[in-house]
């Protein structure tokens, strides 16, 4: 019987290595998947490399992950934010690598890895700073830069329920990044507040199929109240 | 001098705004807009972070923080509304579907490049998110800002000093001194406020301007 349902959040951490790269889910706080991280912070694995939208938020999940000076590297597109204060030292110390991409291609990118793209020219930033030293290609009158996929080996991802294949269904806007880390990374795992049987989510409204799902942990509902103030 | 408040801004931007248009308010000045739609006239706001049918904040105590607007506050979805992954989001705003997006700047370039996510400062922390998707996006990019800096100088330009956050994507520009679009033949006025002499505008506007239509037979 296929069962990807793990019985506690530091067991389905336990594997991770120093070094990997880390899909992390979440637009501010909505869909952060905190849980996992602080499991992951417990764990201790280092030298990571972090890829999500933002840099973390006060000193919970990513934020905290990234006060334990677990991260080398973090790819995202917003990381300034009113309360980002545990970033915003690390990078003027010179403590943390980041590269910054605009949000619809960290998307893309994400997307590319997951859907096994090679390559693909985007209009986004073109002429910019952040499309420096790229290839662009002028196609039909418009000019696009040239982006590569964006792989993981773990994506750490926040759902509403899900069942023991990994199927998942997110909650309102706490969905963004998650359904495309899944496909992303090679290992992808998905904290739920619920874990329902097989057949109970109906198959016309599953976002995210089991396959692109490892593992599942459910979790009390962590949400976190806080709000991060004007960011994007 | 007489100049437009923010709210008769982003009340003018509004007009703008027709029935049935797909719409991205950006961060900041342009959140505004929402407030001055008028009531009846159907138009969907888009959210970066996937939901179209965006309504208005919530009531107090009413608030859930899985379902918030790009500026992370809670928001509220209308009737109709749906909620979709990231990567469908941009392809909304890269795609060409966004019929408006609104942004505010810190520059734009007469030929309407945009300069509205970097001042270049050596210790500022560089953050971007979806300024650069939006630019390039949507079929018509309006910029709602303040017509000159705090010091006095002209934040329509030449050529952008800041970092770029797109190239010759600006079709509208609304200050709180005139209405300006960026055509073929040049930046020229559409409106201006009242009282306003063509001149005096111009003599604030960094960049040669085309008087408004309908003063050049007056001229």
């Amino acid at each position: 019987m296929i069962n990807k349902i793990v019985a506690s959040l530091d067991a389905s951490v336990a594997d991770i290595p120093d070094g990997s790269t880390i899909m992390i889910g979440g637009f501010g706080t909505a869909g952060m998947p905190s849980a996992l991280v602080d499991a992951l912070i417990r764990q201790g694995a280092r030298d990571l490399t972090i890829v999500g939208n933002n840099a973390g938020n006060a000193e919970i999940g990513l934020a905290a992950l990234l006060k334990a000076r677990r991260a080398r590297k973090i790819i995202c597109s917003f990381p300034r934010q009113t309360d980002s204060y545990v970033f915003d030292a690390l990078y003027r110390a010179g403590d943390i690598e980041l590269e910054l991409v605009p949000q619809g291609n960290l998307a893309e990118r994400i997307r590319a890895a997951g859907a096994g793209i090679g390559a693909f020219f985007t209009p986004t930033g073109y002429g910019t700073p952040l499309a420096e030293g790229k290839e662009t290609r002028l196609i039909d009158g418009r000019n696009y830069v040239l982006e590569y996929p964006l792989h993981a080996d773990y994506a750490l991802i926040k759902a509403d329920r899900g069942d023991r294949w990994g199927n998942l269904v997110y909650r309102k806007t706490a969905r963004n990044f998650g359904p495309i880390m899944a496909s992303a990374a090679r290992c992808s795992i998905a904290q739920v507040r619920e874990v329902v049987p097989l057949g109970a989510l109906d198959p016309e409204i599953i976002v995210t199929p089991g396959i692109f799902v490892q593992r599942v942990v459910a979790i009390r509902d962590d949400a976190v109240r806080a709000v991060a103030g004007a960011a994007a | 001098m007489k100049r437009f408040t923010r709210d008769q801004m982003a009340a003018r931007v509004a007009r703008d705004i027709q029935e049935g248009a797909y719409v991205n308010l950006g961060i900041g000045l342009p959140t505004l807009v929402a407030n001055h739609l008028p009531k009846g006239r159907e138009i969907f706001l888009h959210s970066e972070n996937g939901l179209l049918g965006m309504g208005p904040a919530p009531a107090q105590g009413e608030e859930d923080f899985d379902l918030i607007n790009a500026g992370k506050q809670p928001v509220t979805l209308l009737p109709g509304g749906a909620y979709f992954h990231h990567a469908d989001s941009f392809a909304m705003m890269r795609g060409g579907h966004l019929d408006i997006c609104v942004l505010g700047a810190f520059q734009v370039s007469a030929t309407g490049d945009l300069a509205n996510w970097h001042t270049g400062a050596p210790d500022a922390i560089p953050a971007v998110g979806g300024a650069m998707d939006l630019a390039i996006g949507a079929k018509r990019v309006f910029v709602m800002m303040e017509h000159q800096t705090r010091s006095g100088e002209s934040k329509i330009v030449p050529r952008c000093t800041y970092p770029l956050t797109g190239v010759a994507c600006v079709t509208r520009v609304f200050t709180d001194l005139a209405v300006i679009d960026i055509t073929p033949a040049g930046m020229r006025v559409a409106e201006m406020v009242e009282g306003l002499p063509f001149d005096e505008l111009q003599r604030m506007t960094a960049v040669p301007l085309l008087p408004p239509v309908a003063a050049l037979g007056a001229a």
